[in-house]
């Protein structure tokens, strides 16, 4: 996959992170997967097309979420609600939103779909192109969470 | 700036109201009403008096440039500011809200410090 989708990304999650939730992810080392299953308990999923086209997916584990969610309203979040749910799906929104604004700087017009969002331990997910995803993990002091993206170049590259 | 300024934040998202709520508080202003979309947002605008809208772009129904149309071209409404909500700044978007008449926008993610600024370039 093109290093400039893996950093656009990067850029833009810890930005979303860091200005709407002051929370500090810190990035691993990227790696392949290759099975539909979450690494965490709640995900928003988008589509993307234009330039490059697939899917990406934000995957937080619960208690990462909860503290994200908490901070961004101001109110203590106990459960994967629907508050928090539709949070991820405004997160996931954001970390696109964010993303497409740094690939266009670089030549590439990228246009997002609704998102969607799905929970529980153990859910999958299914990129729109079905292929294998890039993964890149954060760390954060309330536990990890994924960003999961399954991107090609419109040429197919 | 009047911290008692009562200000109109629409967005389809109930989640994204209380965040943008939640960053308002931050920066003082408590004095907050919601409305899901442009045409709920209209009825407000019509009962009360509010000091400043809020509005994201993409809203089902009406959205944020229809609003902001509907405000300008309302003898009553005219001259209320209107702070436009982006996920992105596409030119183009720029350039129609400017010709509606925004009063500034403001892109996704924000930190309440940015918020701030622009809220003190409008009202300041």
């Amino acid at each position: 996959m093109d290093v400039r989708f893996i950093n656009a990304f990067l850029a833009g999650t810890t930005d979303v992170l860091q200005m709407m939730a002051f929370v500090e992810p810190r990035p691993g080392k990227a790696f392949l997967k290759k099975d539909n299953a979450a690494k965490g308990d709640v995900s928003g999923v988008i589509g993307l097309t234009g330039a490059a086209r697939g899917s990406l997916a934000l995957t937080f584990s619960e208690s990462c979420i909860l503290k994200v969610v908490s901070n961004m309203l101001g109110e203590e979040q106990t459960s994967i609600n629907g508050d928090v749910k539709d949070a991820v799906g405004e997160l996931t929104n954001m970390v696109s939103g964010s993303a497409r604004k740094k690939l266009e700087s670089e030549g590439l017009s990228v246009t997002a779909a609704i998102p969607t969002v799905v929970s529980g331990g153990g859910h999958s997910i299914r990129h729109v192109l079905g292929g294998p995803s890039i993964i890149i993990p954060f760390e954060t002091d309330y536990g990890p969470f994924f960003v999961d993206v399954c991107l090609i170049l419109a040429n197919g590259s | 700036m009047d911290k008692g300024l009562k200000l109109l934040i629409v967005d389809d998202f109930a989640t994204m109201r209380k965040v943008i709520r939640n960053i308002l508080k931050q920066i003082g202003y408590e004095n907050v009403v919601e409305a899901e979309d442009g045409s709920i947002a209209l009825r407000v605008l019509k009962s009360q008096k509010i000091d400043l809208i809020i509005s994201d772009w993409n809203m089902p129904n009406m959205t944020g440039l229809e609003l902001l149309k509907a405000v300008r071209a309302d003898e009553e409404l005219k001259a209320t500011p209107f702070l436009m909500v982006t996920a992105e700044a596409l030119q183009e978007n720029v350039v129609a809200a400017v010709k509606a008449g925004v009063s500034n926008y403001i892109v996704k993610p924000f930190t309440a410090e940015a918020m701030n600024e622009k809220l003190q370039k409008i009202l300041g």
